[in-house]
């Protein structure tokens, strides 16, 4: 991973999230709200932000560490931009969701939780997205997929793959134009 | 009615008049999340576009979840001008919505052979209420989901929505509570407690001047359950309305919906509907020139089991972890931020409107005398109708599963039913003619619980399905209880140990002990019910445990360390190489006589193959013990090398 550029983007959303932090009161109700407003901005709460909201509040960031790492909602490091998420849920489970899961994982290469090198995949798992009547089911980004099987696995990842690609040779060949 | 509301509903009525077109026909299309996930999206489009190019005139109307997951996405398509009645359609893909734009809306053929059913009685089409996924539920709770769109309050007060909390404006509270009390109506939200005395309680207890609150709890924790979320997103406004009964009840003036942010739709639909219901005067101060003064916020919860616990909820609201407290002071006296607070689950605030609506004598003739009405219901696994039922309180789990849902898939036979999520227990067939209810359900080892269903068939492991919830609760104990959270993790390392073949006979005896005492010492119901799905599985299904742990057997070649693929030479066509091209391992190899083998030591035991195998030839087999499976050598040949 490319250490500069991230500590770069970070200081960038530490600077933002000053800002943002303005618009809330200092009550600690105020707390899980803010957790939420960062995560939905930025996808994952960046690890200094965490200080930022403990002054803001005026509890320590141990504090505010102790509560984020409590709820399963909130992530510490960015998600990829195609972030897979695999239902295990019960239907899904008892139809195979670990399996899927697995697949996901050998396939990319990371384990749960975690994000590829490029940053375009990551791996999570969820309970039930309430459709257990099409379970196993896989989300990529928003979209669903149900009725999922080891060999779709590839051909999902292989299908973001080509579309990337083409997406970068469309992009070049505006630029040569 | 008030002439206050009667406004209201006259403005609703000509706004529905301003849009509304006789004659022309009406697509409506189930869009909560299961839709959606099942591509109601792509279909909606299909219409719009289809309509569009044919210049084909139509309402396209968005509606909630119907509950048939089996059917999304569900299309009902009105088209008077046909003579036909309104049409059900089942799993309506775009090709499909392409095709009926152009064959029925245009050309007035409604093409039998897609319909499920038609959604009035007539002499054309089989009436929907001819089946009994249909004829057996009893809707009070979801009567309108699936009916009207969840994004316009008018569809709702047009029901008749609404009506029931003007109807509480005029009655004394504690009519409204007795009222309630009378119902019976007890707690949906998995313990059962009587809804009427929690209001009382309330209504009665010393605030010290601070706001009374209600909290609709919609944390839905358990991970296969999604009925509270498809209420929220159907028909967010009789939950809404229930809230407001209940705050004029117990004088409350603040209301609070928790929902999990893990539900975007929900938590977006529900923000709106209180928005519109305070644009429409129906919530806000003084409501309908009255001294009421009623407002809800949303608040999201951050996903953890355990906030769903009342006391565990309240603290996370105030921005701390979600660790329960101990009891009394219930919530009712000292809830958020000290001030007496009643919380309810989803379904039953949405009970509430009917049952002012219609009486309480109305709402006891449902149901069993001791859990009056209905209850709402996710089922999941193997049965052919997976989806929301709902059904009076007392129909027996056989019904619901046979009758009701249609029946194990694939002639596979029927071995347990797992209900109540993480905190219920795992019962087989002796006990499938136990009503629902409360009592019946407890008495048994289980629990209604949350409302999760899972229908497991012979291939399924109750051993591997009880390590399952024990992972689950395990994960999601807060950590408070040294029992709950030490007891837990030996509970898992020991099931964990049986499903891979590990485990020793003395084994047994210590899941129960720890069982016990982790139920005896945890202060929440999370610890104390934890160890219900290996008490129960333990008890009914002992021989399974045995077989894991003496023969290294799973009886449902569901455990993969205890289970083998491989290839029955007998039946694998030569020269077939589909199982080859969808195993993601690279496991499988050709023989010298060119079928196919499977090498033991690569094969993740995924089943792809087994799936993959052509009905035709079926030579898959998977055996338990692992043992039993046939050697067969793998050598290069000349196939295997191109
Ligand atoms: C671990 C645990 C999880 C719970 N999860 C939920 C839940 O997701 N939804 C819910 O309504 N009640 C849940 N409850 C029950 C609540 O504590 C509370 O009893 C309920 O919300 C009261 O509402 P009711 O009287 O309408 O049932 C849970 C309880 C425990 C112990
Ligand atoms: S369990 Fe996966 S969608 Fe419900």
């Amino acid at each position: 991973m490319v250490e500069q550029n991230d500590d770069f983007e970070e200081e960038q959303i530490l600077q933002e999230i000053e800002g943002r932090l303005a618009g809330f009161g200092r009550e600690r109700s105020n707390l899980i709200p803010i957790l939420q407003m960062i995560q939905e901005q930025y996808r994952y709460l960046p690890k200094a932000s965490l200080e930022l909201v403990g002054r803001h509040l005026a509890i320590p960031s141990a504090e505010v560490f102790g509560v984020a790492t409590f709820y399963n909602q909130f992530r510490f490091n960015p998600p990829g931009k195609h972030p897979i998420k695999v239902c295990l849920g019960t239907a899904c489970h008892v139809r195979g969701g670990d399996i899927i899961l697995e697949n996901f994982e050998r396939k990319l290469e990371i384990k749960v939780g975690e994000t590829t090198p490029d940053r375009e995949f990551s791996i999570e798992k969820v309970a039930c997205v309430g459709c257990c009547a099409l379970a196993p089911v896989a989300l990529v980004g928003e979209t669903v997929h149900g009725g999922m099987a080891p060999s779709k696995v590839e051909g999902l990842i292989l299908r973001i793959e080509v579309e990337n690609e083409m997406r970068q040779r469309a992009a070049e060949k505006e630029k040569s134009a | 009615m008030s002439a206050a509301f009667q406004k209201i509903y006259n403005a609703a009525a000509e706004r529905r008049a301003a849009v509304d077109k006789p004659d022309v026909p009406v697509i409506h299309i189930g869009m909560a999340t299961c839709g959606i996930a099942s591509g109601a999206l792509e279909t909606k489009k299909a219409f719009e576009e289809a309509l569009a190019q044919q210049g084909v005139e139509a309402v396209v109307h968005p509606v909630g979840c119907f509950g048939h997951c089996y059917a999304e996405p569900v299309v009902v398509i009105e088209h008077p001008a046909s003579g036909f009645p309104p049409i059900l359609y089942p799993n309506v893909t775009p090709g499909k919505a392409k095709m009926l734009t152009k064959l029925y809306l245009e050309e007035g053929d409604p093409r039998f052979e897609h319909i499920l059913g038609a959604t009035v009685e007539n002499e054309m089409i089989p009436w929907v209420m001819e089946f009994a996924r249909f004829s057996m539920e009893t809707r009070i709770v979801t009567r309108l989901c699936g009916h009207i769109d969840p994004e316009r309050i008018d569809e709702y007060i047009l029901e008749g929505g609404y009506a029931s909390m003007v109807r509480a404006l005029e009655m004394h509270p504690d009519d409204i509570v007795e009222e309630i009390k009378s119902s019976g109506l007890r707690g949906r939200g998995g313990a059962g407690f009587p809804t009427g005395q929690k209001w009382e309680l309330a209504a009665r207890a010393d605030s010290g001047g601070k706001e009374k609150i209600v909290i609709c709890n919609a944390d839905e924790g358990d991970p296969g359950a999604y009925m509270d979320r498809a209420i929220l997103e159907s028909n967010p406004h009789q939950v809404i309305e229930g809230m407001a009964i209940c705050a004029r009840a117990m004088g409350a003036s603040k209301g609070v919906v928790y929902v999990r942010a893990e539900y975007p739709l929900a938590v977006d639909i529900v923000t709106q509907a209180i928005e519109q219901a305070r644009e429409s005067g129906l919530l806000g101060r003084d409501i309908l020139g009255s001294a009421f003064n009623f407002d809800i916020e949303v608040f999201q919860g951050s996903g953890a089991f355990v906030c769903g616990e009342e006391t565990a909820l309240i603290k996370s609201i105030e921005g701390t972890r979600g660790m329960p407290i101990n009891r009394p002071p219930y919530p009712v006296e000292s809830g958020l931020y000290g001030a007496p607070t009643v919380i309810n689950n989803v379904k039953t605030l949405a009970t509430v409107a009917p049952i002012i609506e219609k009486g309480a004598e109305w709402f006891k003739s449902i149901g069993t005398p001791g859990s009056p009405g209905t209850t709402v219901f996710s089922v999941v696994g193997e049965v052919v109708h997976p989806g929301l039922v709902e059904i009076p309180m007392g129909v027996t789990l056989r019904t619901l599963i046979f009758d009701i849902c249609g029946g194990i898939p694939n002639q596979k036979k029927f071995k347990a039913v797992q209900i109540g999520g993480p905190s219920g227990g795992c019962l087989p067939e002796e006990f499938l003619d136990t009503p629902i209810d409360y009592d019946s359900l407890n008495h048994a080892g289980a629990m209604l619980g949350s409302g999760g269903i899972v229908v497991m068939d012979e291939d399924s492991c109750v051993v591997d399905v009880s390590r399952y919830f024990l992972d689950f609760t395990q994960n999601e104990s807060c950590g408070k209880c040294t029992f709950c959270r030490i007891g837990t993790r030996h509970l898992l390392d020991i099931l964990s140990r049986i499903t891979i073949g590990e485990g020793i006979p003395e084994d047994l005896e210590k899941l129960k002990d720890l069982s016990r005492s982790i139920s005896q010492g945890s202060l929440c119901g999370l610890g104390r019910t934890a160890p219900n799905p290996v008490m129960t599985s333990l008890e009914y299904f002992a021989d399974e445990y045995a077989a894991h742990v003496e023969e290294k057997r799973c009886p449902g070649t569901t455990c993969r360390a205890l289970t083998a693929f491989y290839i029955d030479l007998e039946k694998c066509a030569r020269g077939c190489d589909v199982c080859v091209g969808c195993c993601p391992v690279d496991a499988i190899f050709t023989t010298r006589t060119r079928k196919k083998g499977i090498d033991q030591q690569l094969c993740v035991k995924c089943g792809e193959c087994k799936v993959a195998c052509p009905a035709e030839y079926d030579a898959v087999r998977r055996v338990s013990p692992a043992e039993g499976v046939p050697v067969v050598e793998r050598v290069e040949t000349e196939d295997s090398r191109e």
